[in-house]
């Protein structure tokens, strides 16, 4: 590998040679090129279906409480259970690692909402920033509430499209105006829509702490929301799911001394057997792209060791000279490889880069509904590239030897 | 320098077995020049590449400069053919895509010797045969004789003790037939022991003795008077 003389004779061949080299390296490095494009467009279409459906995967968990219906430890049924900010600041300490988003909502009940003459009765929320992701609110305008209005306990409001539409009848822009809730003055900081339609834009969000404060509601929250993360399967999903439920649920319960049996008590509202169906699409789709990229190896395989076939069909002559003149047989098949491997693993890199170029450039311009930023993994393009050179040099190995291995009077027979 | 007694030769065709060599006993002593006639079909090649260890007897003894020639493997007979032998082919067998001098110095790069070496000693072989205004040159840009020259420098290039010749002047007119035939005379006169194959009366005429092959037996083995080549050119 290391032998001078050998690198000296291999690239004078190649040099000589320059247009079998320069069409070996052509289909090698195109083959790669086009594995790689291939699985970069698997991966978008994976990317976009998996967007379309991403909504429907998401693993909600909503934790309300109720009346209890057993007598417990001496407590008699049908007392009302109001859970408190350490409830949910304790779940997030113990999970923060399992959960993407939480927030805890503090509902105040009647909320009149007023702007100059117009008046409506609106739902009313005290969130936390996350409680955007929850609820999957898209923000037309301005922001949703953030750390700083929590923190601040400031009187700052998102509104749904559905309220702009009502009170803000002449095309008036919402934001910075303020409205009153119960009569207090609120900022407007931003608008949102939801997919949920009207009934969910009819909503006021306005930060958690401040929602405590101005309507006296202590530390009580009404309900917790949390979504886990999507994972790569869904047994996994679920037994995670099913954890942090229980684990909830269990802390609860002993926490306002209610019945383990007590069904009524906390209603835990868990989405993830809806998911199931996603997770059996996504990992159909996985598995489809994955055939389709072992299926292009493979191709690739068999193009790079015909290749191989010819080149070395082509030098059978050559080998009866190289052995008549007194090359060894394992002299002539490291030669015939060597030079291939160089070739093949320089035009591979060739192809691999090119491809990945070409991703990179058009990649984030398509985005339509099924792809969506097609890209590669750069480790699976790597060992693309190897195992397509390994796969050359084994190809190329079986005729190296068989025409090492003939007679050189044979060898040199051959026309 | 080559000593063959009762050597025997077959080659199986499907269920036939066709018997070539049947006991040749054949001694050349160093410093000879020996032509080796027959018609086609008698021999003579196969005679001449197990001489060459290109291919092996079925039974008998070669012995060359002393080394018994037997159970060869492929490394051991591609070391002997290096250092033992070099070969002169009726289609020159050139490397196409090596220039004259490389073609030269490549039996010498199977040696082991380093780049600046073999082209040195490939391009004194070559000054040998007239061709170092030609070293350069690729083959198909040479003509018949010229390649045939080339063959000659290279097969000299690696010192051998023998030099076998199959056909030399086969793919070559008469008068670069006689050409060839002088340079391989003079490498003679030099001391080189050689052997030609070849069909030509002419040509074997211009060795020092010729051996009379019929299906796969000598049936003459003589020495002649030596006619100098270039008389005839």
């Amino acid at each position: 590998m290391f032998d001078l003389e050998r690198w000296q004779e291999i690239f004078e061949t190649i040099r000589k040679n320059k247009l079998r080299t320069f069409l070996t390296g052509l289909s090698v490095a195109s083959g790669i090129f086009i594995l790689v494009i291939l699985l970069g467009v698997g991966q978008g279409m994976q990317n976009g279906i998996s967007n379309q459906f991403e909504n429907d995967a998401a693993n909600i968990i909503f934790v309300w409480t109720g009346v209890t219906s057993v007598e417990y430890k001496g407590l008699n049924p049908g007392r009302r259970i109001q859970m408190k900010n350490a409830d949910f600041d304790f779940a997030v300490q113990k999970h923060k690692d399992k959960l993407e988003y939480a927030s805890s909502v503090n509902r105040i009940w009647g909320g009149m909402v007023n702007y100059k003459d117009q008046t409506g009765s609106y739902r009313v929320e005290g969130v936390l920033p996350d409680y955007q992701f929850l609820e999957n609110a898209g923000i037309l305008s301005g922001r949703f509430i953030n750390i700083r209005d929590q923190e601040n306990y400031e009187k700052t409001a998102v509104i749904g499209k559905k309220i702009q539409t009502d009170l803000f009848k002449n095309g008036e822009d919402p934001l910075g105006k303020r409205i009153q809730i119960s009569g207090l003055n609120f900022k407007i900081v931003g608008i949102y829509s939801d997919p949920g339609g009207d009934r969910e834009e009819s909503r006021v969000f306005i930060p958690l702490s401040t929602s405590q404060r101005v309507f006296n509601a202590g530390n009580n929250i009404s309900f917790l929301s949390f979504t886990l993360p999507k994972m790569e399967n869904f047994d996994n999903a679920m037994a995670v799911s099913n954890r942090f439920v229980s684990d909830l649920e269990t802390r609860l319960k002993e926490k306002y001394s209610i019945a383990p049996s007590d069904e009524s008590a906390i209603d835990i509202n868990n989405t993830i057997e809806d998911a199931k169906k996603f997770y059996g699409l996504m990992s159909l789709i996985k598995w489809f792209f994955w055939g389709v990229g072992i299926a292009t190896i493979f191709a690739g395989i068999v193009g790079v060791s015909n290749i191989m076939l010819i080149i070395v069909k082509e030098r059978t002559k050559e080998i009866g000279i190289r052995k008549a003149l007194g090359a060894q047989p394992l002299s002539i098949i490291g030669m015939i490889l060597h030079e291939a491997i160089f070739v093949t693993l320089i035009a591979g890199f060739i192809g691999l880069i090119s491809g990945l170029f070409l991703l990179e450039l058009v990649g984030p311009l398509i985005e339509t509904e099924f792809i969506s930023n097609p890209s590669v993994n750069f480790n699976v393009a790597i060992t693309t590239v190897f195992i397509l050179v390994i796969a050359g040099a084994v190809a190329g190995f079986f005729p190296a030897w068989r025409a090492a291995s003939i007679k050189p009077i044979v060898a040199l027979r051959d026309e | 320098m080559i000593e063959i007694k009762d050597l025997h030769k077959s080659y199986k065709t499907g269920a036939n077995s066709l018997h070539v060599l049947k006991g040749i006993n054949f001694n050349v002593k160093e410093g000879e020049l020996v032509s080796i006639m027959g018609s086609s079909g008698s021999g003579k090649s196969t005679l001449l590449n197990i001489l060459g260890m290109l291919d092996e007897a079925d039974t008998g003894s070669y012995i060359l400069d002393g080394v018994p020639i037997k159970n060869l493997n492929e490394k051991i007979a591609a070391r002997y053919r290096n250092k033992f032998l070099g070969f002169i082919f009726q289609s020159f067998n050139l490397i196409n895509y090596k220039n004259a001098l490389d073609n030269v110095a490549m039996p010498l790069y199977y040696q082991g010797m380093k780049h600046k070496e073999r082209t040195e000693k490939a391009m004194s072989y070559l000054e040998k045969v007239g061709l170092a205004n030609w070293a350069t040159h690729l083959p198909n840009e040479l003509s018949g004789g010229q390649k045939q020259r080339v063959a000659i420098a290279r097969a000299l290039a690696s010192e051998p003790k023998v030099l076998l010749a199959d056909e030399p002047t086969g793919a070559l007119d008469s008068k670069t037939s006689y050409e060839v035939m002088d340079l391989i005379q003079g490498i003679n006169d030099e001391g080189k022991t050689i052997l030609v194959v070849t069909h030509e009366e002419d040509i074997a005429h211009m060795t020092k003795r010729i051996v009379h092959l019929k299906d796969g037996l000598i049936i003459n083995d003589s020495k002649v008077e030596q006619v100098k080549a270039l008389a005839n050119v």
